[in-house]
């Protein structure tokens, strides 16, 4: 890969730092020390490796795990492997679709990664065409070209390829060459899986290719703009989709790790130098008023109790499904964890939150009484409820959550019932997964409970993480 | 700068033969380091060869490995230097008639200097690599220690002045990641994120350190390790797991993989009982166990 073009200094400046600029709107933090140190990177390796240079420049810009998706995207498009169409590409003009399916068919039999890019390249050149060319609706679709070549429907042509031993094992294809001696050797059980992550790289490709193809005709601001994926934990929970919701899942554990460290750090830290300014006044009233010795408040031992109450209709569910697992792994911080949920009608679900349970709102809903004559959310009664049966779960030590987007579908709010328990508890927050400029909006009266107690935006992994590190009482 | 590498190849070459298999991006990584002068802050899962990468870099540079384990509660007496009080007290009493001025120089010197890693590394002349284990478990008050002494290698004791490196040391800071470390540290470092292998790269790692075995043998074990790690598991099997038991697989005997074997050693990759469960439905190994 060495299509690089010769640049000279004054643009591949520009270039780096609009690639900075870029990787900064999508949430990776890096500052004019880390350009600098990109550039020296530059200046180390030049420019004729891309492989290299992408390592390099992740060294210096990237400064923690997770953000290396993000990164690699936006790299992509501001140093792309090459310009236009690949020779290869013009060769295969005229190509049929059927050609393609059982070219891809063939390296995915392979497990041979540079065909499959090669392949990728193709694809989006015949396949994923948008728009009216030299508008600003051109572009390439990955979509179109996926949905075209449906590559997920190849599975079982591809196991049969690999059935026959026929197909040499290049690469990554130790599986098919030893396959001879017999078909049930113990990792011919791994083929299908193997194959349905070839597939995903796959898709990955096209998108990367299509992502690269459409920069060049459309600038790679606006690419960089709409296309990249932010990392993890600014992806919004209210619009996230199941995969993402999925990852998100698999990032409570470490986060939870990560969270109780900060939690415990926080309480070692209550624990000395908090002044009793009462009893040290008092006390100085023997040395005619000047407090000679301060007085220490006593260290509170007991651990706060968590009580959450979390809305889990529709659209909420990501959000109450991720911070009740959240709660979950961080109950060793806590000395007792009970989770509420409700759409209408209040009931406990303590039980049910397992970090293996994958589809929680799903299972909430099968077994716990959560609805009454009705399936929309109604924040009035699911608080009458909750005073009425379950108050006694709430105390002086208790500190309670309320998650939910407060859109009461027109019923009555009942802000009394929110207001009682939030007089019995030591604190009572809300988070809110709305952004906060549509609180009170259509059928929202969130403003409004939000002067009842302490309302939080939290619309993704970086608000929740920064209100539990911070505002959680320990 | 004494640890020194023509290229990115030169490093995976020279960290090949000190028996470590060096990834692109760890080799880039490693290169640009040792060229820019600049700690290397290597995060990832356990057992993915974060402390034998600094074992390896010291090995193939020639340099000696000086290493502080960093905990919580580590501090400046632990990490940097400590004066030797019991030997002062000794040499107080022995020296009776002295006065107070003749004491005083004497007791700060050198000689009653215990020198701890950081210093150790400052100090030396020869090639070094100063490897900082586990940065995340140290409280934050380090963090700050360390910005001083990675900032500009040089530590100032009161009584003697300050110390130059006369060479920069190569540093290496470990981190799983159980704190964020602050931005501050994080800006000075380079940053290696120490994923997993690529199932090749794995592969060759097995027979490099499990010479015997056979290459089937070798990717049939590293399909099943990567295999476990796309299940939601507590603990994925790291590469120090994946060698075991490729050891263990020899020790047995055994040429292939059958369900029998793999049943009865899935206890070396695994260490939780649910996980053990999960794989077990999952690559279908009850049937076996029922016939």
């Amino acid at each position: 890969m060495s299509a690089q073009p010769a640049e000279d200094d004054e643009d591949l400046t520009a270039r780096l730092v609009a690639f900075v600029g870029a990787l900064r709107s999508k949430g990776i933090p890096a500052g004019t020390s880390e350009t600098v140190d990109a550039a020296a990177v530059i200046d180390v390796l030049g420019l004729h490796d891309r492989d290299l240079l992408r390592e390099g420049l992740a060294s210096a810009l990237v400064r923690r795990g997770g953000q290396r998706d993000v990164f690699d995207m936006t790299f992509d498009l501001f140093f792309p492997a090459g310009v236009g169409v690949s020779e290869a590409a013009m060769d295969a003009a005229g190509m049929e679709l059927d050609d393609l399916r059982d070219l891809l068919a063939m390296a995915l039999a392979d497990g041979d990664l540079r065909t499959l890019e090669q392949i990728a390249e193709l694809a989006v050149d015949l396949l994923g065409e948008v728009g009216v060319r030299d508008t600003n609706t051109a572009g390439w679709s990955a979509y179109q070209t996926l949905e075209r070549l449906r590559p997920q429907t190849l599975i079982a042509q591809v196991l049969e390829q690999r059935g026959q031993g026929g197909a040499g094992g290049q690469g990554q294809g130790q599986g098919s060459g030893q396959g001879q001696g017999g078909s049930d050797q113990f990792t011919d059980r791994l083929e299908r899986d193997e194959l349905r992550q070839s597939i995903e790289r796959f898709r990955q490709m096209v998108q990367a290719e299509a992502r690269r193809r459409t920069a060049e005709v459309r600038g790679r601001e606006v690419v960089t703009r709409h296309a990249v994926r932010p990392g993890n934990d600014r992806i919004d929970f209210l619009s996230a989709n199941r995969q993402q919701l999925e990852e998100l899942r698999r990032t409570v554990q470490p986060l939870a790790r990560r969270l109780a460290t900060r939690l415990a750090a926080r309480r070692r830290k209550n624990r000395r130098d908090r002044i009793d300014i009462r009893r040290t006044l008092r006390r100085s009233m023997g040395t005619g008023g000047i407090p000679i010795k301060p007085v220490y408040a006593k260290p509170n031992p007991a651990r706060p109790e968590l009580v959450l109450l979390c809305d889990v209709s529709g659209s909420v569910a990501g959000f109450s499904g991720f911070t009740m697992h959240l709660v979950q792994a961080l109950s060793s911080q806590f000395s007792k964890v009970r989770v509420f949920a409700f759409v209408n009608a209040m009931d406990e679900v303590t039980d049910m939150v397992d970090l293996e349970e994958a589809d929680l709102a799903g299972r909430i809903g099968r077994e716990a009484h959560i609805t009454k004559w009705h399936t929309s959310s109604d924040y009035g009664e699911a608080f009458a409820d909750f005073a009425e049966l379950f108050m006694d779960s709430v105390g002086p030590r208790t500190c309670v959550l309320v998650l939910g987007d407060g859109r009461n579908n027109n019923q009555d709010p009942n802000f009394s019932a929110l207001h009682e328990i939030s007089q019995r508890s030591r604190r009572t927050f809300w988070l809110n997964p709305e952004h906060s400029t549509r609180w009170g909006l259509g059928d929202s009266v969130a403003s409004e409970y939000a002067e009842v107690v302490e309302m939080h935006e939290c619309c993704n992994v970086e608000q929740l993480t920064r209100f539990v590190s911070r505002l959680l009482p320990v | 700068m004494t640890v020194s590498f023509e290229s990115p190849a030169d490093v995976k070459q020279r960290l090949a033969r000190a028996g470590y298999l060096a990834s692109d991006a760890v080799a880039t990584t490693v290169y640009l380091a040792a060229t820019l002068g600049k700690p290397l802050l290597v995060e990832g899962p356990a057992g993915v060869g974060k402390t034998a990468l600094s074992q390896a870099v010291a090995e193939a540079t020639q340099s000696e490995l000086i290493r502080l384990q960093c905990y919580e509660g580590v501090d400046e007496a632990r990490a940097l230097y400590e004066w030797n009080h019991a030997k002062q007290l000794l040499r107080i009493t022995a020296g009776r008639d002295e006065t107070w001025d003749e004491a005083r120089t004497d007791i700060f010197s050198d000689e009653f200097l215990l020198p701890r890693p950081l210093l150790q590394a400052i100090r030396r002349d020869g090639p070094t690599v100063l490897l900082i284990d586990e940065v995340d478990k140290a409280d934050v008050e380090i963090e700050g220690l360390l910005l001083e002494v990675l900032g500009d290698f040089q530590v100032t004791v009161p009584e003697l002045g300050t110390i130059a490196a006369t060479q920069r040391p190569f540093v290496v800071l470990t981190s799983n990641a159980t704190r964020e470390l602050s931005e501050a540290l994080r800006r000075r470092c380079l940053f290696l994120h120490v994923d997993f292998p690529e199932p090749d790269l794995e592969a060759d790692i097995v027979r490099l350190k499990v010479a015997d075995l056979d290459k089937t043998l070798a990717d049939s074990v590293v399909r099943v390790v990567n295999a476990l790690r796309a299940m939601p598991l507590r603990k994925s099997p790291s590469v120090a797991e994946t060698i075991d038991w490729a050891r263990t697989l020899l020790a047995l005997g055994a040429d292939i993989l059958d369900d029998e074997i793999v049943q009865q050693t899935l206890g070396v990759i695994l260490k939780h009982r649910d996980d053990t469960e999960k794989a077990t439905a999952k690559l279908d190994l009850n049937t076996v166990l029922g016939s």
